[in-house]
């Protein structure tokens, strides 16, 4: 039976072989794998590009104090990006569900409908969930739209679930009961993780100090934005900083809803003052780029 | 020759429930006049044809020139501009002529530039582009392979980078990705390859197959699994029976919404452990696929119970202020202020203390982690809630069922307590969106008013509440649920669209009262009176409005009154009253066409015509408290 590590490591040499670039997590506080620049940057723009990387995704309100077997405050992604995607690309995905030991002759599979939007990233995409026995394993995306501007090479984007993956072959009901390595469980490396964040998102987090850091962060990042236009050595320009200020509103956003601290009314100006700083990012990226060009 | 045709999109996979609106759009391809058999899986967008012809037929025709008077240089030009030699045209008396034909074209080659065009024109609720950037081929999901025969022969044309060709393939995983197929043999080898192309069949087996394993067949789950697997195959699970505590309504949900399996039931309403689940593969040998979906059902369930009882830690009843933290609507602010609203609403319609109660409760389910979860379930676990936390049995129903009517289809609700809840919320909700100016335009119904509406006026009609229309809406907002009452009584209720422009035209008290009337209308109109003096009556009114004439309530001068027809119909009319059944109104008729033979409204004398226009104004009047005939469309007005 393959450890959590194992299962990891197949898909990282599948993904490899088939020539992507094997990144490391990024290193800024994300909810999804999509979030990384690796993902939400990469994806924009006429140059090719080939990724695979695990992404830990922090999601506040799926908190359950390590109590509920299946929900996790931070899970795992592998998070793979093929741009453009390649016409077999499905196939290629089945392949590596056989890489990491699903024989699919003896399990049901069905991609079922299911498109991505992100309003606070001004993303979306066509897609499936993709079901293995009826557990929703991977959310398949063909991108459309990234920070609000149309793609010119439109990638798959292939999320893989890994605790999910990982529990299902190792046939356990508690993702805490996985084998994280051999002798080593789960919960030995993230219970505390999951307890310690829990009581800090639901309890402890600030809220005043968490909504002054989210009007800091956007300031930074409009101020940044501002200044592009008369910068005058356009690829010193540092617009992956800028996005990283982006990064960090999404998170704090995450947060304070997690909190409970915003209503449904604020919410929805809130996720428009984030996606006015990812849209504006996007655009700057690609006039970098074609400035690069 | 005639020729088989067999066109195959093969794809990835289509969401289920757009196929069948694909398939009927594709029904109508132009195939030179054969007929389309269409069918589809997921992944496979099918058309076959029999009998085409393998070319147009050659076309004769005349086609005619200048006059011979004009000269041999005309001619010369005309046999130029059809790019014939000049021998060919012909003096054919005074004109000259070309006796052409056009050869018919192979079929091949029509459909091979028609079909790209065709199949990129199919209408989809949402397209995606995969290939040749923002501007390349839009379709629902990427294309991968075409099929496309005429005869033995492959149809040639591109779409998307995809080449056609004869090539098909099978079941993702069970069958080949390269087989070569003809129009005869096409079905044959991809069932060979665990795919069964006809849904029809596949329904079939579902169904059967479901039902031998006892599950409750539910049309719409059906549907769905039809058109999201190639090869089904139904197989039976089970969950541990200590799940049967929570409630039907949930565990229904969580099996057929989320894990699309049919419930089992053991008695008619009373579950059983089990869940029917349909494959997209031809069996599960290790009993794997049973044991991962038992897995996943049993977390789900687990959620579930545990939603349930952290909410119990709350009734409902103080989780009015959690209502002050859920919007409603910006400018309509929250739950809480909805729930006062309510409440407020069910007094003044009369509701006894039980549908107070249950307003006061109807939304705070809104802040339980069940509906949280499943939110299809408002209303439902707010009543569940009730129940277990010891309301009267009217609360919990009349919370249960306040949703009611989700659709035209669906129910109103069963008790009045729920009947008038439902009415007030949604009633609610309409003249809040109505006053801040968030009102439907064309396909933007956000908040879905129509619906609501639809509701309204469901509820006020089958329940046969009688409330004025008055009471309950005014202006811009009465006028959208006079369009929905239009609507409710043309389209769910089946009378004709001019009885309920004549029933709406003299004005709306009750929906009770406009139903009565509508019936009336519906059951004099096949009596052979009544159109004639439908079309009558229209007349009386062009003479009024010729006439300018707009004195309400002229009196007539029974001194001025001509012995005959006009005397007649004075007195007949008179006699009947105000209230009388319809096809005693229509029994005017002869009168009325006598009258119309042998007077002559418009004469001189002053006098004379103001008091046949103030009699004729008067019947109008009299006999359009029902319905105003004049907008009755007869026979008449369809010739003119």
């Amino acid at each position: 039976m393959d450890s959590y590590q194992d299962t990891v490591l197949k898909l990282k040499h599948y993904w490899a072989d088939r020539g992507a670039i094997i990144q490391e997590p990024y290193d800024v506080e994300v909810g999804a794998g999509t979030m990384c620049p690796e993902t939400f940057l990469r994806v924009l723009g006429k140059k090719p590009y080939k990724v695979a990387y695990v992404q830990p995704s922090r999601r506040p309100a799926d908190g359950r104090y390590g109590e509920n077997p299946n929900r996790l405050y931070k899970h795992q992604q592998l998070q793979v990006i093929l741009k453009p995607s390649p016409n077999d690309v499905l196939e290629q995905y089945l392949g590596s569900l056989a890489a990491i030991g699903i024989d699919l002759s003896k399990h049901d599979i069905k991609f079922e409908e299911d498109n991505w939007e992100s309003p606070t990233l001004g993303a979306w995409g066509i897609g499936w969930q993709v079901m293995l026995d009826g557990l929703e394993i991977t959310q398949f995306t063909y991108f459309q739209q990234c920070g609000g501007i149309d793609l010119d090479l439109v990638p798959a984007e292939i999320t893989y679930g890994l605790e999910r993956i990982s529990s299902f072959l190792q046939g356990v009901n508690s993702v805490y009961d996985m084998q994280w390595a051999p002798g080593v469980k789960y919960a030995d490396v993230r219970l505390a993780d999951e307890l310690q964040f829990s009581v800090y998102n639901f309890e402890m987090a600030n809220i005043d100090r968490l909504w002054r850091l989210l009007g800091e962060h956007e300031a930074e990042c409009k101020e940044l934005l501002a200044q592009y236009e008369k910068y005058p050595d356009k690829s010193r320009f540092p617009v992956l900083a800028t996005y990283d200020q982006v990064l960090k509103c999404s998170q704090l956003f995450n947060l304070l809803d997690a909190r409970g601290a915003i209503s449904v009314t604020e919410r929805v100006g809130v996720i428009k003052r984030v996606r006015d700083l990812a849209v504006g990012t996007a655009r700057l990226w690609a006039l970098q780029q074609e400035a690069a060009a | 020759m005639s020729l088989d045709f067999l066109l195959e999109i093969g794809t990835e996979e289509i969401p289920h429930w757009m196929i069948p609106g694909a398939l009927a759009q594709l029904s109508k391809l132009d195939l030179l006049s054969a007929a389309a058999r269409v069918d589809a899986t997921p992944r496979r967008l099918v058309v076959e044809a029999s009998n085409l012809p393998d070319r147009t037929p050659d076309r004769a025709e005349i086609v005619k020139g200048p006059p011979v008077s004009s000269g041999e240089k005309a001619a010369l030009g005309f046999a130029k501009k059809q790019g014939v030699d000049p021998s060919q045209v012909k003096q054919a008396g005074n004109y000259y002529e070309l006796h052409k034909t056009t050869p018919g074209r192979l079929a091949i080659d029509i459909l091979a530039e028609s079909l790209p065009a065709a199949i990129l024109a199919l209408q989809w609720p949402k397209t995606m582009y995969w290939t040749g950037g923002k501007t390349g081929p839009r379709f629902i999901r990427p294309i991968r392979w075409i099929v496309a025969l005429l005869g033995d022969q492959v149809i040639p044309f591109e779409i998307a980078g995809v080449k056609s060709g004869n090539v098909t393939r099978g079941h993702r995983i069970l069958g080949s990705s390269s087989i070569p197929v003809t129009t005869a043999n096409y079905q044959s080898e991809l069932r060979k390859n665990f795919v069964i192309l006809s849904s029809h069949e596949r329904r079939h087996k579902i169904e059967s197959e479901a039902s031998k394993l006892d599950a409750k067949i539910d049309a719409d789950l059906l549907e769905t699994l039809t058109f999201i697997t190639e090869f089904p195959t139904a197989i039976r699970g089970n969950f541990d029976s200590a799940y049967l505590e929570l409630p039907a309504e949930v565990l229904t949900e969580v099996m057929r919404h989320h894990q699309k399996y049919f419930a089992v039931e053991s008695a008619p309403n009373r579950l059983a452990p089990h869940f029917v689940a349909v494959m997209n593969t031809s069996g599960d040998p290790d009993g794997l696929v049973q044991s991962g979906n038992e897995k996943v059902l049993r977390a789900r369930f687990n959620d579930a119970r545990f939603f349930w009882n952290v909410d119990q830690h709350k009734k409902l009843i103080h989780r009015g202020d959690d209502l002050a933290k859920v919007t409603f609507q910006a400018k309509l602010g929250s739950y809480l202020e909805k729930t006062n609203r309510i409440v407020e609403l069910v007094k003044e319609l009369g509701g006894n203390a039980h549908a107070q109660r249950a307003a006061e409760l109807c939304k705070c389910d809104l802040t339980t982690e069940m509906v949280k979860e499943f939110t299809d379930l408002q209303g439902i676990v707010g009543g569940l809630y009730a129940k277990e936390q010891g309301e009267p049995k009217a609360v919990a129903q009349a919370i249960y069922e306040h949703y009611q009517p989700l659709s035209m289809e669906d129910s109103i609700p069963e008790t009045r307590e729920g009947q008038i809840v439902a009415l007030a919320d949604k009633l609610d909700t309409l003249r809040g969106c109505f006053s801040v100016g968030l009102v439907p335009t064309g396909s933007k119904d956000p908040f879905a008013l129509r619906r609501a509406a639809q509701g309204v006026v469901k509820i006020l009609v089958e329940a046969k509440l009688d409330y004025y229309l008055d009471q309950l809406a005014t202006g811009e907002l009465r006028e959208f649920l006079t369009e929905r009452i239009q609507h409710y009584f043309r389209e769910v209720r089946g009378f004709k669209y001019d009885e309920v422009n004549a029933v709406l035209k003299v004005g709306i008290s009750t929906l009770k009262d406009v139903e009565d009337r509508l019936r009336q209308i519906a059951d004099v109109r096949p009596t052979p009176n009544f159109e004639p003096l439908a079309a009558s009556f229209k007349r009386i009114n062009n003479i009024l409005k010729q006439a300018a004439f707009a004195d309400d309530h002229a009196a007539v001068d029974t001194a001025l009154l001509e012995p005959g027809p006009e005397k007649d119909l004075y007195e007949e009319y008179s006699s009947l009253a105000a209230s009388a059944p319809l096809t005693q109104v229509a029994d005017l008729r002869p009168t009325v066409d006598k009258y119309f033979d042998k007077v002559m409204v418009n004469v001189d004398d002053q006098n004379v015509r103001r008091n046949r226009l103030s009699m004729l104004s008067q019947m109008l009047r009299k006999f359009s408290t029902i319905a105003d005939f004049s907008e009755i469309v007869t026979s008449g007005d369809q010739k003119s």
